[in-house]
């Protein structure tokens, strides 16, 4: 049929391809237990605030990646270095702006010695 | 049902603008009578309105930017003659509530309306050529582009006789934006006109970057792509990266406007100063996207007319990429003197004079282009030349003002708008005239008149240092920007010798549509017959003048840095291939045109209030985008034979210019 | 979207060759390479959003702050959702790859209802806090929340109307290539929404609560 050979053909080259079923199940468990430490730590406080807030950053970092590995399926292949390099680029502007943003308006806050 | 829109909102009591507005319906009356006099509103429709080929798409843009030069410079007109008269107390001629509205919409027409469509212009209609590709990446999206900057020129235009415009200055800082000290719709036009031809902007910078990384010529690396290509994509990259926050910060806006949010009002803990941060941190990467391009056009002007390619090809990509890179890393400097302290401001500071470095690379890469090369003065050359010592001035003022200490000086005074009009004009209105003046004979098949083409260029310099370095001296004078009246008697021998300057430009201006009118008048004696008539390094070039509209018959050859100057050394131009090919086409699409028409009416009623005809114009939009979807229109094929025919009547004109029988002046074919 | 989409679904000649045009599958690649690089200008849409509510979080203005109307298992029930209606577009897509129709319409439709679970949660969230006089007129932090959160939630629920689009005509047409594109192009934008929502349940919610 015309249209499963043509989902083949889609699936041996399109480079955004297919995880597998284990690759979803494994960034669904990692997201899982990304997602419970946090909101456990959080609704319920066991270590110092610094220490949950640190560990509430990091955690979300990590999911995220594992969000882009697992499920949208970016890797170093040289498909996804096109859509790799837009990633990072992208990254590299949301650091600034944010970052630098958040310098700038702080710096303003205190020195206009607003309340 | 009609929200807050009456017959009040037309100012009949301001005799001005009801003759300026009389005058556009006039004309625009004038216009379609003659259309329809012709008969041509079928071949509008179907050549021109309804096409999603690049070229076409690329004049339409350029032909917007020229009519908002107009439309921007009048406003400019106005200003100057408004501050030669209202000097040492005497009012003028324009209350301030006019001339505020003045000043805004010169900017925004200026920067958003004319800068960006004469790019946008010149990119379509160049990059797939110079690529080797048949079109962009995605058509309809380049048509809808197009139609989401109409919509935005629309609503501007409109304001000038249905309500009014922002009285905010281009920038349109809260609280003064905000409803409270700007309750009428001005505001709202400024910002359903940026936030819908920003769209078009976004879904453009897209486009071109998928276009140019999936889209070149087999064989063509990116490292070879020219550099109008290469400074056209970090301008795309620039474009993708900071439109983004401008949408965000004018929705914040609206928010506030329309839901009584908080995010950048005076009270109940907005921070009107945030709107500041991420304004520039859009603006100042927008600017970069100004002037890149015009940086790409002097590259070609450079090298095509000293006969020599390029120097430091490599090092003119990396300096552009240092340019953009850095361009987010500066904004700042617009508002050194909101109080982030010495450290911020340092920091900033440091960053804006260190944009020179690459900027200047550029610099000596054309100089020692020009080196040792046998440079031809025609009108391109004259406006880059223009341009390199113009643009250097205006750039060395930018870093006197990057250092923080002279900002809090000369922040907000004439100084600053001398400074940037000196490398707006220098560098991006004089490149995209270069630009024009170059692809011109590419697009249309004949040569502009050059005797008028140089009488504009010097109309346009003289009138350009006697119109703004009178600002310099002002600004250090103390007179501020966006004053209507004057009232220190030291100002005024400046104000009218600037007034003589915008009365130069004008001639010069008038030189132009002189110019385009002699042109068209004498294009049989001009005609570009072999579509070379530069003897140019890069792809447009191997096209005819214009291209047929499947640009190139089988995928030209690019194994290095100016393939047609090296197709031409080594004996391979104007080759007829062995056989032709079917070539695959986009068909022509009215969807980019009706959804612009739809969103046009959508952000005209969100203007006034009209909530329903707001809510049925936005899901007409999105229905008709998902029917157009739905269709799949997968275009039609060209068969071989038809393009056989084509390139046959091409390479017979050929043969006959090579015959030398033809009188062309334009034409000699030195390498075929 | 392009008109020029090049598959075989519709009476393409096969027997051209390969150069004069970019092939069958490049045409979609083109398509989902351009929708991930509009994707990251959504991301940087979002950064002046966070931008925004890390400069407001604090101006309450007399009101409420974030953990005076934050309820975190609430927040929690949101993210379930949301993550499992991921994992079930994964499957939608698995299914794609093996040409098996009824299981892409199935699994949309599940993913289709958590979305929905999750929307109708938010709705009813900012009802509550609207209601209580907590809306986003009330201080520069309610209006960075709502602005924000309401963002995010309007993206989901313009993916909801896509993916009832999509299940529409994959019924209708079945996985053509022009579907199977852009069933790629939604699972990049459903994907992304859910990294977002990571972002924002910890900034807003988390951060907002420790």
């Amino acid at each position: 049929m015309a249209n499963s050979h043509h989902s083949n053909d889609a699936a041996s080259h399109e480079p955004a391809a297919h995880g597998s079923f284990k690759s979803y199940m494994v960034g669904f468990v990692l997201s899982i237990i990304l997602t419970a430490v946090p909101f456990g730590l959080v609704m319920f406080p066991t270590i110092s605030k610094v220490a949950t807030l640190w560990v509430v950053l990091i955690f979300a970092v990590v999911q995220v990646l594992v969000h882009l590995v697992y499920f949208l399926h970016l890797d170093r292949s040289a498909a996804q270095r096109n859509n790799v390099i837009a990633f990072a680029f992208a990254g590299l502007v949301i650091v600034l702006l944010v970052g630098l943003s958040t310098w700038i308006m702080f710096s303003i806050h205190t020195a206009m010695m607003a309340k | 049902m009609f929200g807050k829109l009456s017959l009040d909102a037309i100012p009949f009591h301001e005799p001005i603008v009801m003759i300026t507005v009389a005058m556009i319906a006039i004309g625009g009356a004038a216009l379609l009578g003659l259309i329809t006099y012709f008969k041509k509103w079928t071949y509008l429709y179907t050549e021109w309105l309804t096409s999603v080929d690049h070229k076409k798409i690329g004049v339409m843009y350029i032909i917007i930017a020229m009519v908002m030069l107009l439309r921007g410079f009048a406003d400019a007109v106005l200003m100057r003659s408004q501050l030669a008269m209202a000097t040492e107390g005497s009012p003028g001629y324009l209350p301030p509530e006019h001339y505020d509205q003045i000043f805004t919409a010169h900017g925004v027409i200026m920067i958003i309306f004319m800068a960006m469509p004469f790019f946008t212009g010149l990119m379509n209609i160049v990059v797939p050529l110079q690529i080797g590709a048949r079109d962009v990446a995605f058509p309809f999206l380049n048509s809808l582009s197009l139609y989401l900057l109409i919509s935005g020129v629309i609503l501007v235009n409109v304001s000038l006789g249905v309500g009014e415009f922002a009285r905010t200055g281009w920038v349109a800082y809260p609280p003064l934006s905000e409803l409270g000290y700007s309750p009428g719709v001005g505001v709202d036009y400024y910002i359903w006109a940026l936030q819908l031809s920003g769209l078009g902007t976004t879904l453009t910078g897209v486009n071109f970057l998928v276009t140019v990384l999936k889209m070149r010529t087999p064989g063509m690396k990116l490292m070879d792509m020219p550099i109008f290509t290469w400074t056209c994509t970090w301008a795309n990259v620039l474009i993708v990266a900071s439109f983004p926050i401008l949408t965000g910060t004018l929705a914040f806006l609206t928010l506030d406007r329309y839901l009584d949010f908080h995010i950048f009002t005076n009270e109940l803990g907005g921070n009107p100063m945030m709107y500041v941060n991420l304004f520039w941190a859009w603006g100042h990467p927008e600017v970069y996207i100004l002037i890149l391009p015009a940086f790409g056009v002097f590259s070609e002007v450079i090298s095509t007319f000293t006969g020599k390619r390029l120097f430091g090809h490599h090092s003119m990509i990396y300096a552009s990429g240092a340019i953009s890179i850095l361009g987010f890393m500066v904004w700042l400097h617009h508002f050194f003197t909101m109080g982030s302290g010495a450290s911020v401001n340092a920091f900033f500071g440091l960053a804006t004079m260190l944009i020179s470095i690459p900027t200047g690379v550029k610099l000596f890469n054309w100089l020692f282009t020009i080196y040792q090369g046998r440079l031809r003065f025609t009108a391109p050359v004259l406006w880059t030349l223009g341009f390199m010592v113009t643009f250097s001035i205006g750039g060395m003022t930018g870093v006197l003002l990057a250092i923080p200490g002279a900002d809090f000086v000369l922040h907000n005074s004439l100084f600053v708008i001398a400074h940037f009009h000196n490398v707006i004009i220098g560098g991006a209105v004089f490149g995209y005239i270069a630009g024009f003046a170059f692809w011109f004979p590419k697009a249309f098949g004949f040569k502009l008149n050059e005797k008028w083409g140089k009488a504009a260029f010097w109309f346009w310099i003289s009138g350009f240092y006697v119109a703004f370095m009178p600002l310099y001296a002002l600004g250090f004078m103390g007179m501020t920007r966006r004053l209507n009246t004057t009232d220190n008697p030291d100002w005024t021998p400046y104000l009218h010798v600037a007034f003589v300057g915008a009365l130069l430009i004008a001639v010069g201006i008038a030189c132009q549509l002189i110019q385009i009118f002699v042109s068209i008048r004498d294009r049989e004696q001009n005609r570009d017959l072999t579509g070379d008539p530069w003897n140019g390094h890069t792809l447009e070039w191997s096209t005819s003048s214009p291209p047929p509209f499947y640009n190139f018959a089988e995928m030209p050859k690019a194994n290095e840095i100016d393939p047609w100057y090296a197709a031409k050394r080594d004996g391979e131009a104007y080759k007829v291939p062995a056989k032709y090919s079917d070539i695959h086409m986009p068909n022509n699409t009215a969807t980019g045109m009706v959804m612009g028409g739809l969103l046009t009416v959508f952000g005209f009623a969100m203007i006034w209030h009209i909530f329903w005809l707001a809510a049925v114009s936005l899901i007409g939009t999105i229905v008709y985008f998902v029917i157009h979807a739905a269709r799949d229109d997968q275009g039609y094929m060209v068969p071989a034979s038809e393009v056989a025919r084509i390139e046959g009547e091409q390479h017979a004109i050929l043969a006959r210019v090579r015959n030398g029988q033809t009188n062309s002046p334009v034409n000699k074919l030195e390498q075929a | 979207m392009s008109n020029l989409v090049f598959d075989g679904a519709k009476g393409h000649d096969h027997g051209h060759d390969h150069e004069h045009d970019h092939g069958h599958h490049d045409a979609g690649e083109m398509k989902i390479y351009g929708f991930w690089i509009y994707l990251m200008t959504d991301c940087i849409l979002f950064a002046s959003i966070f931008a925004i509510y890390a400069v407001l979080v604090n101006n309450v203005a007399g009101g409420p702050a974030g953990h005076d109307i934050f309820e975190l298992p609430y927040v929690l029930g949101e993210t379930a959702c949301l993550l499992l209606s991921s994992i079930t577009y994964g499957f939608a897509m698995l299914a794609m790859h093996k040409g098996n129709k009824s299981g892409v319409l199935g699994w949309l439709f599940v993913t289709f209802l958590f979305g929905l679970g999750f929307i109708g949660m938010e709705i009813n969230e900012f009802h509550l806090l609207i209601s209580e006089g907590y809306g986003p007129n009330r201080s520069g932090f309610l209006s960075a929340f709502f602005t924000l959160v309401g963002t995010h939630g309007l993206h989901v629920t313009s993916g909801l109307i896509w993916m009832a689009i999509m299940m529409y005509q994959v019924s209708k047409h079945g996985l053509t290539g022009t579907n199977q594109t852009r069933l790629s192009m939604l699972s990049l934008f459903w994907h992304f929404l859910d990294v977002v929502w990571i972002c924002v349940f910890t900034v807003v919610y988390l951060m907002g609560t420790i």
